[in-house]
């Protein structure tokens, strides 16, 4: 691969532009999941907004000095199975070339089924996919910013799922405890695991208070809303660094812009970890448009 | 080397992780994490003199283990400590995909290791701790003899940059290691010359390998005795050398007979150079109550034992010279 390759990244004005980006995203995400025939739909079509909006918004970072430069935002996605999402935005962000994406899920690509550190894809700080992790790595990260006096924020991304895991929540207690408050959590709170409902399976609710007896400050959001997730995002960096952790709790819906991948199928199954058929593939495109921006 | 090792008087070898990691700890990149065991494990004076540093993650050592592989995307090197147990069985998972997996320069510190943990019990007891370990890709694993050994091994770990396995222990035992030979990673230790024989030990076994090769010399045996610190990457060079000039070895740990320093060994033996081969180790069992020594005269980790099996593996030499 060589620099040339790399898509250069627009600059993303207004909520239109980023709704745009974010709709190419999701198109990204159809397609290469198409070309694997294996991965998660669902969750990375509904993590799609939050995802723009925090590369083309909210985090400070370079993607060209990405290895070498401790001096911007981490990110790290616990719930590394929607790494679709991640890949199609940080491949849209400049962090590798479009064309990767076509390798998904295939042998010898950098682009491992669940976000690997060993075949040194740019934007992957640690590997993960078996859940419940990644907040415990996010807390030390964190850790290690304040004692390198960095003033950049540690993001955490996590699900509504994940969150059953007993780590997550000792990963929370910890963050309280140590006053990390450089340390914003973001829970893709979409009610949907593998076996149905969250609610169902096993309920998280009461989730905010959860939270907050945890010692954190909790916001709340739609996460399929670009100006509603930004005000959250932005209001989370104005509440840290006062010896709390900030969590947002972001509402979104599973398979988000395809109207057949939405929320709880009639048999009550959801998109979760299935990928498009050819044919849902080009019903999907057909509900999203092409941008301006073009497809890999 | 024809001098016998002594002696010098027993002491602890957590106390020599503690008594390293406080001189380490002048490296600010240097942090260390506790999960309420900060004065078992020996790391009270460390937190005591770097506060700043020292993270007390609570009872939550799966959570710890993770903590410590962020802290190194940020240029820190984190050392961990807590039981032998819930360092490995308890945080497997953790370990696997949050250090070895994603190759970081985490120092897993474990004490309490085996049966000389006591009267704590099989709970506590890990028997399978080296096995695990040293099955994950990416991984060092280490087990010192003595109190010098493991201020030795502690500070190669420290200089060296990837995920360390470092198993040490809760009674005093014998201090006798001395540092005229470098404590080297992967590189096996001779404390014993001999032509008849070899002993391959790790941890507390090193110190009655060395007993057993003694009373065997006065038997008129001639025992070479390595000390086998690094249980992985293994010292292939140093088995291969011992199986083709001494034909005959016994292995012995404080560890499970499946799985451990037992195991690597016949694995090396058994792919490029058989020879007869005795382990001395756990018997598939788990562990019990009672004092440290009282659990390895129980279980056989004596250096009778040794000198036993060292017995029985010359005489399957003998029958197949
Ligand atoms: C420790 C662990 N247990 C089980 C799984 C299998 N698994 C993968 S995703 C998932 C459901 C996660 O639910 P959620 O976090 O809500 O994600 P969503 O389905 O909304 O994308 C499960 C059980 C896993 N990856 N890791
Ligand atoms: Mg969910």
């Amino acid at each position: 691969m060589t620099e040339t390759e790399i898509y250069t990244p627009p600059i993303l004005e207004t909520t239109d532009d980023l709704a745009e980006m974010a709709r190419q995203i999701r198109r990204d995400i159809i397609r290469l999941l198409t070309m694997a025939q294996s991965g998660h739909t669902g969750g990375s079509l509904g993590m799609a907004d939050i995802f723009t909006a925090l590369y083309f918004k909210i985090l400070k970072h370079n993607p060209q000095t990405f290895w070498d430069d401790h001096d911007q935002d981490f990110l790290f996605l616990s719930n590394g199975h929607i790494s679709p999402v991640w890949y199609a935005t940080l491949a849209r962000a400049g962090y590798f070339p479009l064309s990767e994406l076509a390798t998904f899920r295939k042998i010898n690509s950098r682009l491992q089924g669940h976000p690997a550190t060993d075949t040194h894809l740019p934007g992957i700080r640690i590997a993960s996919g078996s859940l419940g992790q990644g907040l415990s790595a996010a807390v030390g990260a964190a850790l290690g910013f304040r004692l390198n006096k960095s003033s950049n924020f540690v993001y955490c991304l996590m699900g509504d799922g994940e969150c059953q895991e007993g780590q997550i929540w000792e990963a929370a207690m910890t963050a309280a405890h140590h006053k990390v408050d450089n340390l914003i959590g973001i829970v893709d709170f979409n009610n949907q695991q593998i076996d149905g409902e969250v609610r169902k399976v096993m309920g998280v609710e009461p989730f905010a208070d959860k939270w907050k007896a945890f010692g954190w400050i909790v916001l709340e959001c739609d996460g399929n809303n670009l100006a509603d997730f930004l005000n959250a995002a932005r209001l989370a960096q104005s509440l840290a660094r006062k010896e709390k952790p900030v969590v947002i709790l972001a509402k979104t819906v599973m398979g988000k812009g395809v109207s057949f991948f939405e929320g709880t199928m009639p048999d009550g199954t959801n998109w979760h970890g299935k990928p498009p058929s050819k044919d849902h593939e080009a019903k999907a495109l057909n509900e999203l448009p092409p941008t301006r921006f073009g497809d890999f | 080397m024809s001098t016998k090792l002594q002696s010098r008087g027993e002491k602890a070898t957590r106390a020599g992780f503690g008594e390293a990691l406080l001189e380490i700890g002048s490296d600010e990149k240097v942090v260390a994490l506790c999960a309420d065991l900060t004065e078992s494990v020996g790391m009270k004076k460390f937190a005591e003199k770097y506060p700043d540093r020292f993270f007390n993650i609570g009872i939550a050592e799966a959570n710890m283990t993770s903590i410590a592989a962020g802290l190194t995307t940020t240029g820190k090197i984190p050392f961990i400590g807590t039981f032998a147990n819930f360092a490995t069985g308890r945080s497997f998972d953790q370990v696997r995909q949050s250090i070895a997996y994603s190759e970081k320069n985490v120092k897993i510190c474990a004490s309490h290791a085996g049966l000389t943990l006591g009267e704590d019990g099989a709970t506590h007891q890990i028997l399978e701790d080296i096995g695990l370990m040293r099955s994950l890709p990416h991984i060092t694993v280490i087990a010192p003899a003595d109190f010098s050994e493991t201020k030795r091994a502690v500070k190669a770990i420290y200089k060296h940059h990837g995920a360390v396995y470092l198993r040490f222990g809760r009674p005093a035992v014998p201090d006798f290691t001395t540092d005229d030979i470098p404590f080297e990673i992967g590189k096996a230790i001779e404390l014993n010359s001999g032509i008849d024989v070899t002993i391959i030990a790790c941890g507390v076994m090193v110190w009655r390998a060395l007993q057993a090769a003694y009373k065997l010399e006065e038997e008129g045996v001639s025992a070479r005795v390595l000390n086998m610190h690094t249980i992985k990457p293994i010292d292939v060079q140093a088995i291969l050398s011992a199986a083709k000039e001494t034909g005959a070895i016994v292995t012995a740990e404080e560890h499970q007979i499946n799985t451990g320093l037992g195991d690597a060994v016949a694995n090396v033996c058994a792919r490029s150079f058989p020879v007869p081969i005795e382990m001395v180790a756990v018997m598939d069992k788990f562990g019990e109550s009672g004092t440290a020594n009282q659990l390895l005269e129980k279980h056989g980790l004596t250096s009778e034992a040794i000198i036993q099996k060292v017995k029985t593996v010359l005489k399957r030499k003998a029958m197949t010279a």
